[in-house]
């Protein structure tokens, strides 16, 4: 396709500790369009982290390891290209917005300097224009530039969010990867920084990678939705396919354990038992041992099967009911 | 009896963590052989520490004497093994009085607070202004050269660090549910303090106990270099190289081999603390 | 700021008062009577009893406290029993050599120690970080006297490069600061390199080098300065309790200084020297650890703003107020 900003090809990531290898994403495959919003859903360990970290290439070091795959931006291998060009492509053309704002701040450098820190590393400026724009950038995540000299823990927690905000996208980047970025925020902040993620992703016409656990999110926010779980992608297809359609059992039962306000039901149907640990990884379908409709098939590793285009399920049931393996 | 089992998992699981260290399963076994030859040093002494021999004054190692004889003829290896009850004796005893004297100060200004905690930290300020070093060898001057004086006045220097680890380490577990709980059953403090607070609150001394043995060791052999601990023919370590000084020309390897002892005791008194300080904390090590 | 070191400065003056009530205490306590010391085991009772009665050693301690207190606001600290000179001037004398030794001894520890923090936390579990580390815990193992004596034996025995004691020329210092630097420089890499692993492992690394920062820029500019706050901290420490602790180094080379006054002084219960001596040397040991609280406060504006709390209410309130417009817009 002519306009795949990123294309993710069988990418798989380890862990290693000392006494185990924790198998984190397992031969992923995911393409992002440009201009278009995906949301990345699963729950806490899944690997949803680790695919935006594969990206950026800030993998904790020496654990974490991208042991195969190939991550295509624009027609080169990110994974191939030595570090010293991998500098220019973070926070340039690919920026990362992280989970926790109260953290990701150096708590020593004012929040001016670290959002000019990054426009100058990608420009060839002086510091006084980079302290300009990033000052405008200050302004358009609705910070006052006067505070271009304070201190991170001057600002709440999602002041803070704005500034990693402003920072990611100082250089006008053309992928944005973001993790979580509202989750330890407050219920009425979450609403403002995503208004304000929103308005910023049309201004700058960016590409964004949404990583969330929160379906409500994905359905006000995204385009195109991967489904994760246990280090690999079971479903995905857009926004509508997923929310009307659902056809993995582990993404139906997502959508049973949220609770809504249409129907009578009174409680909620959580999803038996834990993800499998991932040291110790069961071989075929990962789901296997909590799904409601396991058969013996499912022993076998399963096959992608588009159920309709676009839409494409790891589930080998779903090619009974007359999808076609991809 | 669930409290025992839970504090037996947790040290099985401090254990678990400290095995995987060989550093510090080395250092462990390196301490227990120096505790074993300071309680068997009569039997494993060659001779007596005190047993001069002016024939053999300043003698080359030989069959009978493996590290040689120093400046009055004495077995310099049965003076070293003897030493180690000198210098283990400083370490332990030294670090026993500060940890307890520590313990009770911190828990009790932890626990109560207000004035009290106050006050204590107060006195604690007046304390640790004085340099440790000059304070020890002060208090041990005025008490007058002994191993006993040195002992005291190490112990009693080396209190404020443990008193404050201590206080730190109250304060958190004073809030958690169980003290409440105890608390509203209507226990005593001193109930709450000795059976609650000081077994959840000691966890960060116990790396705190195992380093300041090796420093206290280390300060002790310098209290005795100077002629502050142990008073001759009693041999300690530091006091060895001291004896050494005069013939360090002619003799260096006299003062050589009490101070490797030194070395080695205080290296391994580190090597355990860093590693039960990864065992306790292992989020550190990665 | 100004306020705060103010502040700061009055707030040791209950430590000082406490110091020297403690020594006063502790002195009474001793066995021995100085005016005995003074006069040699021949002297006549009668003689003993009139010196006391001279140096007033006779009054209660409330008074004789009140007595020193009143010579010390007047600068008088006292006159030394055994050279009958006054404390403070020969402290003065002696101070130099101390200043000296442990400046230089502290000044190159820190150019040794903290690169090789560096060195070992960016490389960490690697052979090299394990064999710096592993130096560096038998440094901080070894007896400073005792690698004193291995140096002199070294340097100045063997290859006779160096004097073996005296500092009348600058040849002189080399070893004492050498030996004082092993255990120090020994210190620092070890605090370096475990704050600059916590420091590494912190979000907003991730984030620093999210922006495409060199690895160099992030360890330098991010990581270090984050981690030397708690490294000032114990170099403060240590320099501070090295003037009193000093006194064994000064010994061995034969340096005048103030450790090797107050030890004598300790043998001879020279009672003005113990009290004046401990009390001076822990104030400069105060007033050093003020010094690096202001670095500290310079380096960490968290702590800078704690102090300059009006201004902090200000910047909150601030803050509260563009968050409420955010809102409304």
């Amino acid at each position: 396709m002519a306009d795949t900003l990123l294309d993710i090809r069988n990418l798989a990531v380890q862990y290693q500790t000392d006494d185990a290898t924790i198998y984190a994403v397992n031969n992923i495959n995911l393409a992002i369009r440009q201009g278009e919003t995906i949301g990345i859903v699963g729950e806490t360990g899944a690997g949803k982290t680790t695919i935006a970290k594969s990206i950026m290439r800030i993998l904790p070091n020496p654990q974490g390891k991208i042991v195969s795959g190939e991550i295509r931006f624009k027609d080169q291998n990110l994974l191939d290209l030595p570090e010293k060009e991998m500098q220019k492509v973070r926070g340039n053309q690919i920026a990362m917005i992280f989970q926790d704002p109260m953290t990701a701040l150096n708590p020593i450098e004012t929040v001016g300097y670290q959002i000019a820190e990054a426009i100058r590393r990608h420009n060839k400026i002086t510091q006084a224009e980079a302290d300009r724009r990033a000052c405008d950038m200050l302004e358009t995540v609705g910070i006052p530039m006067d505070r271009f000299g304070e201190y991170p823990h001057q600002f709440s927690g999602g002041m803070k969010q704005r500034v990693v905000i402003a920072m990611a996208l100082a250089c006008n980047p053309e992928l944005l990867l973001a993790d979580e970025p509202t989750t330890a925020l407050d219920v009425t902040i979450q609403a403002q920084v995503l208004d304000m993620m929103r308005s910023l992703k049309e201004k700058f016409k960016t590409s964004v990678m949404l990583i969330t656990h929160d379906l409500g999110v994905v359905a006000e926010f995204c385009e195109t939705v991967a489904v994760t779980y246990s280090g690999e992608i079971v479903e995905r297809g857009t926004v509508e396919h997923i929310f009307d359609n659902p056809q993995h059992p582990y993404t139906l039962g997502l959508f049973g354990s949220l609770p809504k306000l249409d129907t009578k039901d009174r409680r909620l149907k959580p999803i038996k038992g834990m993800m499998p640990d991932p040291t110790n990884l069961p071989i075929g379908c990962r789901f296997r041992d909590r799904c409601p409709d396991a058969i013996e098939a499912c022993a076998a590793a399963p096959p992608d099967v588009e159920t309709e285009p676009g839409h494409i399920v790891k589930c080998v049931r779903a090619k009974e009911k007359g999808g076609a393996a991809v | 009896m669930e409290n025992r089992r839970k504090k037996q998992s947790r040290l099985r699981d401090i254990w678990r963590q400290l095995k995987k260290s060989k550093l510090s399963v080395v250092a462990l076994i390196v301490l227990c052989l120096i505790i074993l030859v300071a309680i068997l040093a009569p039997v494993l002494a060659p001779y007596h520490y005190a047993q001069q021999n002016a024939k053999l004054k300043n003698a080359p190692p030989s069959a009978q004497h493996l590290l040689g004889n120093d400046r009055l003829g004495r077995d310099i290896l049965s003076r070293l093994i003897w030493g180690s009850r000198q210098s283990l004796q400083m370490g332990v005893l030294a670090v026993a009085i500060a940890a307890v004297v520590g313990i009770l100060i911190g828990s009790v200004a932890g626990y109560y607070g207000g004035w009290v905690d106050n006050l204590s930290m107060r006195l604690l300020d007046i304390y640790q202004a004085i340099p440790m070093f000059l304070l020890s060898v002060s208090l041990a001057a005025i008490m007058g050269p002994s191993l006993k004086n040195a002992i005291i006045a190490l112990g009693v220097g080396t209190v404020p660090g443990y008193a404050r680890i201590m206080r730190a380490s109250v304060l958190t577990v004073r809030e958690k549910e169980y003290v409440e709980a105890s608390r509203a059953i209507n226990a005593s403090n001193a109930r709450i303090i000795f059976k609650h607070i000081v077994p959840n609150a000691i966890g960060p001394l116990i790396v705190q106990i195992t380093m300041g043995v090796g420093s206290c060791i280390l300060a002790g052999s310098a209290l005795s270099y100077i002629g502050l601990g142990a008073q001759p023919p009693i041999p300690e370590w530091g006091a060895m190289i001291a004896d050494a000084r005069g013939v360090m020309r002619q003799y260096p390897t006299h003062a050589l081999y009490p101070g490797i002892c030194v070395m080695i005791s205080v290296l391994a008194c580190n090597l355990l603390g860093d590693g039960l300080r990864d065992a306790l904390d292992p989020r550190l090590k990665n | 700021m100004l306020r705060y070191i103010i502040k700061r400065l009055l707030l040791l003056i209950p430590v000082l008062l406490g110091i020297s009530l403690v020594v006063l205490i502790l002195i009474d306590f001793t066995p021995g009577d100085p005016a005995r010391m003074m006069l040699g085991a021949q002297a006549s009772q009668e003689q003993v009893d009139a010196l006391r009665e001279e140096l007033g050693l006779n009054d209660p301690l409330p008074v004789r406290y009140g007595r020193f207190l009143w010579g010390v606001v007047n600068g008088d600290f006292g006159t030394s029993l055994m050279t009958k000179r006054p404390v403070i001037d020969e402290m003065l004398e002696r101070f130099p050599y101390t200043l000296t030794l442990v400046t230089i001894g502290t000044i190159f520890s820190v150019f040794l120690g903290i690169p090789i923090g560096i060195y070992a936390a960016t490389r960490r579990h690697t052979w090299k970080d394990n064999a710096a580390i592993f130096f560096a815990l038998i440094a901080v193992s070894m007896p400073s006297f005792w690698f004193a004596l291995l140096l002199i034996r070294f340097f100045a025995v063997q290859l006779d490069w160096l004097p073996y004691a005296g500092v009348e020329t600058w040849r002189g210092w080399v070893l004492p600061c050498g030996a004082m630097a092993l255990g120090i420089s020994a210190l620092i890499a070890r605090q370096v390199r475990s704050d600059m692993l916590e420091v590494l492992r912190q979000d907003y690394i991730t984030t620093a080098r999210a922006k495409g920062l060199s690895e160099q820029k992030v360890t330098y500019r991010h990581a270090l300065k984050n981690a030397m706050i708690p490294v000032i901290m114990v170099i403060g420490g240590v320099f501070g309790s090295s003037l009193g602790g000093s006194l064994i180094t000064e010994m061995i080379f034969s340096i005048p200084g103030l450790g090797q006054y107050i030890m004598t002084a300790l043998n001879n219960r020279d009672y003005p020297v113990i009290q004046s001596g401990i009390l001076i040397i822990s104030t400069m040991f105060a007033i050093i650890i003020l010094i690096v609280d202001v670095i500290f406060a310079l380096v960490d504006p968290r702590i800078r703003s704690q102090y300059t709390k009006a201004k902090r209410k200000e910047g909150k309130q601030h803050g509260k107020q563009t968050e409420e417009a955010v809102e409304a817009a």
